[in-house]
C-alpha cells in the first residue's frame, strides 16, 4: 500500500474541528463581553494569569490554540484548491506552518508566565 | 505527451450554482474566523505574559469597534461550524445496536445536548453567571 500522510494532517483536523465546535463559541462569547465592558472573572489578570501559571493550563490552553489552528488550516487548504489554487503542495506547507508557528509562539509566551 | 495537452479551466464561479455549494462554501469559510480567533488567544496570551498594565491595554483594545466586529461575525461563523459539524456525527460515528444503526438525530442530538452543556460549564466556570 502507498504511504500517505494523510492521517497525520487529517487527525489533527478532525479533533481540533471537535474541539472548536464544543468551546469556540462561548470562548469568542468570554472576549465580546470583555468587549462590551462586562469583564468576566476568569478574564481578570489575578485569575488568568494564576490559570496560566499552572501546568494544567498552560496544557489546555496550547491544546485548545494548537488544534485550533491546525484545523483551521487544514480547511484553508481544502478551500484554496475548492476555489482553484492548484499549488497544493506550497498551500500546504505555508498554511501547515502558520499554524506550528502560531502554537510556538503561544508556547513561548507561557513559558513566560 | 500530446503536442497540445487539454487544461482544463480552472474557476471558482461553480460556487454558486447552487445553494447547496454556496453553504458548502460559508462552512469553509468558518476556519477563518476560527484560526483568527486563535491568533487573538496568542496574542492575548503574549498581553497577559507582559504584565497588569499590558492586559489591562489587550482588554481595553478588545472594546474596539473593529473587534466587536469581528467577534459578531467571528461568533456566527463559529455557530454555523458548530452546528454543521455536529451534523455530521452520525456519519463520522455510526453507532450499531445490535442489527439497527442508531438515527442520525440521536447522535446529533447527544452532541448538541453536550455541547450546550460544555458551552453553559464554561461560561459559569469562568464567572459570566
Amino acid at each position: 500500500m502507498a504511504k500517505s500522510n494523510k492521517p497525520i494532517v487529517w487527525g489533527p483536523f478532525a479533533a481540533g474541528g471537535t474541539l472548536t465546535a464544543f468551546l469556540t463559541p462561548a470562548l469568542i462569547v468570554l472576549t465580546l463581553l470583555a468587549g462590551l465592558g462586562q469583564v468576566p472573572e476568569a478574564l481578570s489578570y489575578e485569575r488568568l494569569h494564576a490559570f496560566a501559571a499552572h501546568w494544567l493550563g498552560k496544557a489546555a490552553l496550547v491544546v485548545v490554540i494548537g488544534l485550533s489552528l491546525w484545523s483551521a488550516a487544514h480547511r484553508l487548504r481544502i478551500t484554496c484548491y475548492d476555489l482553484g489554487v492548484r499549488a497544493d503542495a506550497a498551500v500546504a506547507t505555508i498554511v501547515y506552518a502558520g499554524a506550528l508557528a502560531g502554537t510556538g509562539a503561544a508556547v513561548l509566551y507561557l513559558l513566560r508566565i | 505527451m500530446s503536442r497540445r495537452p487539454f487544461v482544463r479551466e480552472i474557476t471558482s464561479e461553480w460556487i454558486f450554482r447552487h445553494p447547496r455549494y454556496l453553504r458548502y462554501m460559508v462552512r469553509e469559510f468558518s476556519c477563518l474566523f476560527i484560526g483568527g480567533y486563535a491568533v487573538l488567544m496568542v496574542v492575548a496570551l503574549k498581553r497577559l505574559s507582559e504584565g497588569p498594565a499590558a492586559w489591562e491595554g489587550f482588554l481595553h483594545a478588545l472594546q474596539a469597534p473593529a473587534s466587536l466586529a469581528f467577534h459578531l461575525v467571528a461568533l456566527a461563523f463559529s455557530l454555523y461550524h458548530s452546528v454543521t459539524w455536529f451534523n455530521l456525527t452520525p456519519k463520522a460515528l455510526p453507532v450499531q445496536v445490535g442489527e439497527e444503526f442508531l438515527p442520525d438525530g440521536v447522535i446529533a442530538g447527544a452532541h448538541y445536548a453536550a455541547w450546550v452543556a460544555t458551552s453553559i460549564a464554561l461560561l459559569w466556570v469562568a464567572g459570566v453567571f
